[in-house]
C-alpha cells in the first residue's frame, strides 16, 4: 500500500490481479468455510441421535417358531419378518430363474441358513407394511407377502415379483449368536 | 409531510415519525382498484383472513398439544374432550385447512381464467405458487401431529418419496426421520416446522401484496386501468364487498365446523398410530388427491429412470409448471372472456383436475365403470395426468399463436357505462346499471 496511488490506478485499468483481489478471495473462502462449519451441526442434528443408534439391535429367540411360521418383531421402529421356511418354500424360492426377477438376487445370497429368512417388513415402494405374516392374511400370487397399498407381490424369499415396488425386501445385518438366538442389527 | 386527513395531534405526531397511518390510508383506503371486479376477487382477502385464523387457532392449540409419540394422540383427545372450547378451536383449525385450500384453489383458477399471471404480474403469480407450496408442506406436517393411523402412514409414504432420489435418497430419508422410521424425533421436528412455516407464509404473503399493489389488481376484462373513470378507491367499495363475501364464507364454514366437522377427514385418523399395522387404504387429505393421482400414474421406467422417481418428478412438476406459466401462455389478451378457444380448454382443465382428484381417492386397480373391468383408475389417472401436462406445455403455447381473440373494449369503463354489447346487456337488466 506504500506504492503511489498512481501505480494502483494503472494496475486497475489494466485489470491486473492485485493484492486486494487475493485478500478478498482468501477472506471470502475463509468466511465460506467458517459458515459451512457453523451450519453443519444444524444439519447433522437431524440425523439419528446416539440413543437412537444405540437402540438399534434386537435379539430374538427362534426356538418357539414352528416350521412354516412367520413372526414379526420390531427393530429400529419397523417390523422385521422372520420366517422358518418349509422345504417347499425354500424350493419355491430357489427354482426361479434370475432373469425373470425384477431385482435379480439368488435366494442363497439372501439367507445365512436356508431355513431362516429374515427380511425388513417394509415395502420398498413407499414404505407400507406388506401383509402375509399373520395367519389368514393375503400372501399374494407368489405365496410370500402382499402390500395392500399399491399392490406389490413378494415371493418366499422376500423378492419383488409383481407390482410397483422396485426392490426386494431388504435383508438386515444379522448374526446367529447361538443355535437358537439371532441378533439383528 | 403527512398526507392523512386526521386532525388528531397524536396521530399526526406518530405519522410524522413513523408513517403507518399514511401507509394504511394509501394501501387500504385510497388504493385505486378497477371498478369492475366480480366476486372471484374476494378470494384473496378471504385466504388472508383464513391464514390469520389458522395462526391464531394453531397457537392456542399448541398450548395444549404434546409432541411425543406416547402423548400426542391423547393430548389431542384431551383438547377435544376436556379443554374449554378445545373441540371448537380444533375443528376450526382442522376445517380451516380444508377451507384454505378451497379458497386458494378458486383464487388460482381465477388467475388462470382472467390471465392474472401475465405481464406485469409474473412475479406476483410466482410468489403465489411459492405460497401454495408452503401451504402444502404446512398442511402435510400438521396432519401428522395428531398421530393417528393416517398421520403416521401418510408421513411414512410421503417421506419415502425422497428415497426415490438416486444415491442420496436413503440417507436423506434417515435424515428427515432422525431415525430409521417415522418416530418420536420425526414428530418433534414436524411440530417445530409446522409452527414455523405459517410465519414464512406470512412473509411471502407480504411480498405477494407488495407486488400486487405495485401494478394493482387485474380485472374481469383484463385490460389495464387507463384513467380515473376506470377505478374506485378500495375503501369503502371493496372493503364492504370483501366483508359480504366473508359473511357468505362463514355461513358455509360454520356449517362444516358445527354440523359436519369430520366430513372431510378420514376416520382411521382417530385410531392411534401403529407402526406395525398399515391401514388397508392410505388416502391423503382431499386437497392432495390430484397430486397423489399424478404421483401414482407413472408406472413405467423411462431409460434409466425408475417409475418411482418419475412419479415424484411428475408430481412436483405439476406445480413447478405454474412457475413458467407466464412464458408458456404468450397470448397478449389476458381475460378468457375475449379468448373463445382458451375459455373452453380452461373448463376442460378444471374437469381434468377434478377427475385427477377422483382417481387419487380410489384404488388404482379398481375399474372406473363396473361394466368395463379393463378400464381401471390407473388408466384414467394416466390419461388425465397426460392431459394436465398437455394443457400447459403444448396447448397454451399453440393457442398463443393460433387463437383468434375477440376485440377488447377500449377501457374498463366502457362495458360498465355503455357501448356495444354491454349496452344491450345493460338495457336488458336496467337495475344492474344503477
Amino acid at each position: 500500500m506504500a506504492d503511489s496511488t498512481g501505480d494502483k490506478a494503472v494496475s486497475q485499468k489494466e485489470n491486473v490481479e492485485t493484492r486486494r483481489d487475493f485478500l478478498m478471495l482468501a477472506t471470502g473462502a475463509f468466511g465460506a468455510f467458517g459458515m459451512g462449519a457453523a451450519i453443519w451441526p444444524l444439519i447433522d442434528q437431524m440425523n439419528p441421535a446416539a440413543d437412537t443408534l444405540a437402540a438399534s439391535t434386537a435379539e430374538v429367540n427362534l426356538k418357539p417358531i414352528q416350521v412354516g411360521q412367520r413372526v414379526v418383531i420390531k427393530w429400529r421402529g419397523k417390523p422385521v419378518f422372520i420366517t422358518r421356511r418349509s422345504k417347499a418354500q425354500i424350493e419355491d424360492a430357489r427354482k426361479v430363474s434370475l432373469t425373470s426377477l425384477v431385482d435379480p438376487e439368488r435366494d442363497e445370497d439372501r439367507v445365512k441358513k436356508p431355513e431362516w429368512l429374515i427380511v425388513v417388513g417394509v415395502c420398498t415402494h413407499l414404505g407400507c407394511i406388506p401383509l402375509g405374516s399373520k395367519q389368514g392374511e393375503k400372501q399374494g400370487e407368489y405365496r410370500g407377502w402382499f402390500c395392500p397399498c399399491h399392490g406389490s407381490h413378494y415371493d418366499t424369499s422376500g423378492r419383488i415379483r409383481k407390482g410397483p415396488a422396485p426392490k426386494n425386501l431388504s435383508v438386515p445385518q444379522y448374526t446367529f449368536v447361538s443355535e437358537n438366538v439371532v441378533k439383528i442389527g | 409531510m403527512s398526507k392523512i386527513g386526521s386532525s388528531n395531534p397524536v396521530i399526526k405526531w406518530i405519522d410524522h415519525r413513523l408513517p403507518v397511518f399514511t401507509f394504511m390510508q394509501h394501501e387500504l383506503h385510497e388504493y385505486p382498484t378497477p371498478k369492475n371486479l366480480n366476486y372471484f376477487w374476494n378470494f384473496g382477502s378471504l385466504a388472508g383472513i383464513i391464514l390469520v385464523t389458522m395462526i391464531v387457532t394453531g397457537i392456542v392449540l399448541s398450548m395444549h398439544y404434546t409432541a411425543h409419540v406416547d402423548y400426542a394422540f391423547d393430548s389431542v383427545e384431551r383438547i377435544m374432550r376436556d379443554v374449554n372450547y378445545g373441540w371448537l378451536i380444533r375443528y376450526v383449525h382442522m376445517n380451516g385447512a380444508s377451507a384454505f385450500f378451497v379458497v386458494v384453489f378458486i383464487h388460482i383458477f381465477r388467475g388462470l381464467y382472467y390471465g392474472s399471471y401475465k405481464a406485469p404480474r409474473e412475479l406476483l403469480w410466482m410468489l403465489g405458487v411459492v405460497i401454495l407450496l408452503l401451504m402444502m408442506a404446512t398442511a402435510f406436517l400438521g396432519y401428522v401431529l395428531p398421530w393417528g393411523q393416517m398421520s403416521f402412514w401418510g408421513a411414512t409414504v410421503i417421506t419415502n418419496l425422497f428415497s426415490a432420489i438416486p444415491f442420496v435418497g436413503e440417507p436423506i430419508v434417515t435424515w428427515l426421520w432422525g431415525g430409521f422410521s417415522v418416530d418420536n424425533a420425526t414428530l418433534n421436528r414436524f411440530f417445530s416446522l409446522h409452527f414455523l412455516l405459517p410465519f414464512v407464509i406470512v412473509g411471502v404473503v407480504v411480498l405477494h401484496i407488495v407486488a400486487l399493489h405495485t401494478h394493482g389488481s387485474n380485472n374481469p376484462v383484463g385490460i389495464s386501468i387507463k384513467n380515473n373513470d376506470d377505478q374506485i378507491p378500495f375503501h369503502p367499495y371493496y372493503t364492504i364487498k370483501d366483508l359480504f363475501g366473508l359473511g357468505v364464507f362463514l355461513v358455509v364454514f360454520s356449517w362444516f365446523v358445527f354440523y359436519a366437522p369430520n366430513y372431510l377427514g378420514h376416520p382411521d385418523n382417530y385410531i392411534q398410530a401403529d407402526p406395525l399395522q398399515t391401514p388397508p387404504h392410505i388416502v391423503p387429505e382431499w386437497y392432495f388427491l390430484p397430486f397423489y393421482a399424478i404421483l401414482r400414474s407413472i408406472t413405467f421406467d423411462i431409460l434409466f429412470l425408475e417409475a418411482k422417481l418419475l412419479g415424484v418428478i411428475a408430481m412436483f412438476a405439476s406445480i413447478a409448471i405454474l412457475f413458467i406459466l407466464p412464458w408458456l401462455d404468450r397470448s397478449p389478451v389476458r381475460s378468457a372472456r375475449f379468448r373463445p378457444v382458451y375459455r373452453q380448454f380452461f373448463w376442460i382443465l378444471v374437469i381434468d383436475c377434478v377427475i385427477l382428484g377422483i382417481v387419487g381417492a380410489n384404488s388404482p386397480d379398481d375399474p372406473v365403470f363396473s361394466g368395463a373391468k379393463w378400464f381401471q383408475y390407473i388408466h384414467l389417472g394416466m390419461i388425465s395426468t397426460a392431459y394436465y401436462f398437455f394443457h400447459f406445455l403444448i396447448l397454451l403455447p399453440l393457442l398463443s399463436i393460433f387463437e383468434k381473440t375477440n376485440p377488447l373494449p377500449t377501457s374498463i369503463n366502457e362495458p360498465v357505462l355503455g357501448g356495444g354489447k354491454a349496452t344491450a346487456m345493460a338495457a336488458a337488466k336496467p337495475m344492474e346499471k344503477a
